[in-house]
């Protein structure tokens, strides 16, 4: 049971890795979305410092949704998808593997170049912390959700926009806790109450999401 | 039990019981909306703080809850669906999505105009109106999903996850949204303020709730029956409700 | 209980919102007729479609029974 696990997360990551787009489209993005803010809206350091945390979080957002896309749309489209939901593995721990893939290859590089560009957004220093512990959990609850919407748009053909409809409303408490987190850091407050729902959030999908996800793979297979 | 849990589940023993509660539930509907709209029209006390407008209320309560309501119903019905492959329970489901949108948006808009003269503008992100904003999606997202599969058995069951997936979401997002308006925004005047208010003003609200209850189950009632003709029109019962050898339409 | 207002014109205009109130219940007024109409339509719409199609096969089973009948009738 765990060997199929570990095969899956093994195979997922190995592909990212070889067919590299995968993991440098997401971080791409949030870059260059963050350099269009202070060209769109002003490069003074103030101005930016107040916005950094909102936009920070809104992009994680996104760039999650367009990576979440691609979740299962290989697969689908190779067979493997099918192969996956008629073997005898529980369809659970073989859908948790692959939004853990998904989350090493898209949420943590995120996660991990949060600083830099906090940064270039003239983050105050006390919103560091907060800022990479939040996208941390955040980007799961993102990846597990957003496989959600995927399971259920894979087997359409114009799927992406309807995606962003059905998952932009089920990640809103995500981006209120998580930017506001990084918010009350910056102001001086703890940060322990969002912190501790961001990780509510966290093991409530995590115990919620693979099971939607497998029913919604079986529905989008079988009819 | 079971016996009558499968009679129910009978799409035509659905279409022929409700017709006849219909014409009784639908006066009751008129009947309420109509003494409850003229009271909190003309026979209401005018709020103290918020004058007339205040009178917006007794359409943006009854419709945001009902918008609520209307989305458990609708998940609870797929989950029903989902779990006994009940035809009628999906049948309920894709009835209820566009009704609930229909109200949600409903509450959407009487809260705008009653914001225009209460805070002087049509927008503010209050907490209420933000979680009706987002109820909305997700009754579009619903709709959407349902429209854009092909099979219907795959269309109403992917629809029925999704609405369980936003049941489930639903008190997280509004506790959420609740939690983020109290950190930003200073109390303002709240579009209900329940116990504080006098009788006077709670009494033809009251009406007014039953009646959109009683209204949301009539247009449910009628939107099942009409999806049930589409889905049975090949059947035979329909083709001899509608006349034998077409001979007499009905 | 009474009415809250002196005269007709007073009611309309709510002491300056009547245009919010009025306008709000119009538009909600609207949707839910709309949620009313809507399926009956539809419905008229789909037996009147069920009807159609029962015509159309009692024609051609009509035809079909008397298909000599039919072809003379054509020629003239």
């Amino acid at each position: 049971m765990g060997q199929g696990f570990l095969a899956i997360l093994r195979r997922d990551v190995l592909l990212a890795f070889r067919n590299r787009g995968e993991i440098a489209n997401p971080v791409i993005f949030f870059f260059i979305v963050v350099t269009l803010i202070p060209l769109g809206l002003t490069p003074e350091a103030s101005r930016l410092a107040e916005i950094a945390p909102g936009i920070l979080w809104v992009m994680a957002l996104l760039a999650s949704l367009l990576s979440v896309e691609g979740l299962f749309l290989s697969d689908y489209r190779d067979g493997t998808l099918e192969q996956l939901v008629i073997s005898p593995q529980p369809l659970y721990l073989m859908v948790l593997a692959k939004i853990l893939a998904h989350w090493l290859i898209s949420g943590l590089p995120l996660t991990l170049l949060a600083p830099v560009l906090g940064m270039m957004l003239s983050l105050p220093e006390a919103g560091y912390f907060p800022l990479v512990l939040g996208l941390l959990m955040g980007t799961a609850v993102l990846s597990l959700v957003g496989a959600i919407g995927a399971a259920l748009t894979v087997a359409l053909r114009k799927g992406g926009l309807l995606l962003s409809l059905i998952v932009m409303p089920l990640y809103m408490p995500v981006l209120i806790f998580g930017s506001s987190a990084v918010q009350r850091s910056v102001d001086g407050f703890s940060i322990e109450g969002p912190m501790a729902v961001m990780g509510a959030l966290l093991a409530f999908s995590l115990l919620i999401s693979p099971f939607a996800t497998a029913g919604a793979l079986r529905v989008s297979m079988h009819g | 039990m079971w016996q009558w849990f499968h009679r129910l589940g009978s799409p035509r023993w659905f279409y022929q019981a409700s017709g006849k509660w219909l014409p009784w539930l639908s006066g009751v509907a008129v009947l309420l909306l109509m003494i409850g709209i003229a009271w909190g029209l003309g026979f209401a006390p005018q709020d103290a703080k918020q004058g007339n407008s205040f009178r917006i209320i007794y359409i943006h309560v009854p419709a945001s809850f009902l918008a609520l309501a209307g989305y458990y119903v609708m998940a609870l019905a797929g989950a029903v669906g989902l779990i006994w492959k009940m035809k009628l329970a999906d049948m309920v489901m894709k009835s209820a999505a566009p009704i609930g949108a229909a109200l949600t948006f409903i509450a959407l808009v009487t809260g705008a105009v009653w914001g225009k003269p209460t805070w002087g503008t049509y927008w503010v992100w209050d907490a209420r109106i933000t979680s009706m904003l987002v109820l909305f999606f997700l009754y579009l997202g619903v709709i959407a999903l349902q429209y854009s599969y092909s099979g219907q058995d795959a269309a109403n069951k992917a629809s029925a996850v999704l609405s369980l997936v936003g049941m489930v979401n639903i008190p997280i997002i509004y506790k959420s949204v609740d939690w983020w308006y109290t950190l930003h925004q200073p109390a303002t005047i709240k579009l209900t303020e329940a116990p504080s208010m006098h009788p006077d003003m709670f009494h033809p609200l009251l009406v007014m709730i039953l009646g959109f209850y009683c209204f949301y189950a009539v247009v449910l009632i009628l939107n099942t029956r009409t999806e049930i003709l589409y889905r049975e029109r090949r059947t035979r019962w329909v083709q001899d409700m509608v006349g034998p050898a077409g001979e007499s339409g009905q | 209980m009474m009415f809250r207002f002196d005269s007709l014109q007073d009611f309309l205009q709510m002491s300056g919102h009547g245009p919010y109130v009025w306008s709000a219940y119009v538009i909600s007024i609207a949707v839910m007729l709309w949620l009313v109409i809507s399926p009956l339509r539809r419905r008229r719409q789909l037996l009147a479609g069920v009807l159609r199609q029962q015509r159309r096969e009692a024609m051609r089973q009509h035809q079909e029974e008397s298909a000599d009948d039919f072809v003379t009738e054509n020629r003239k």
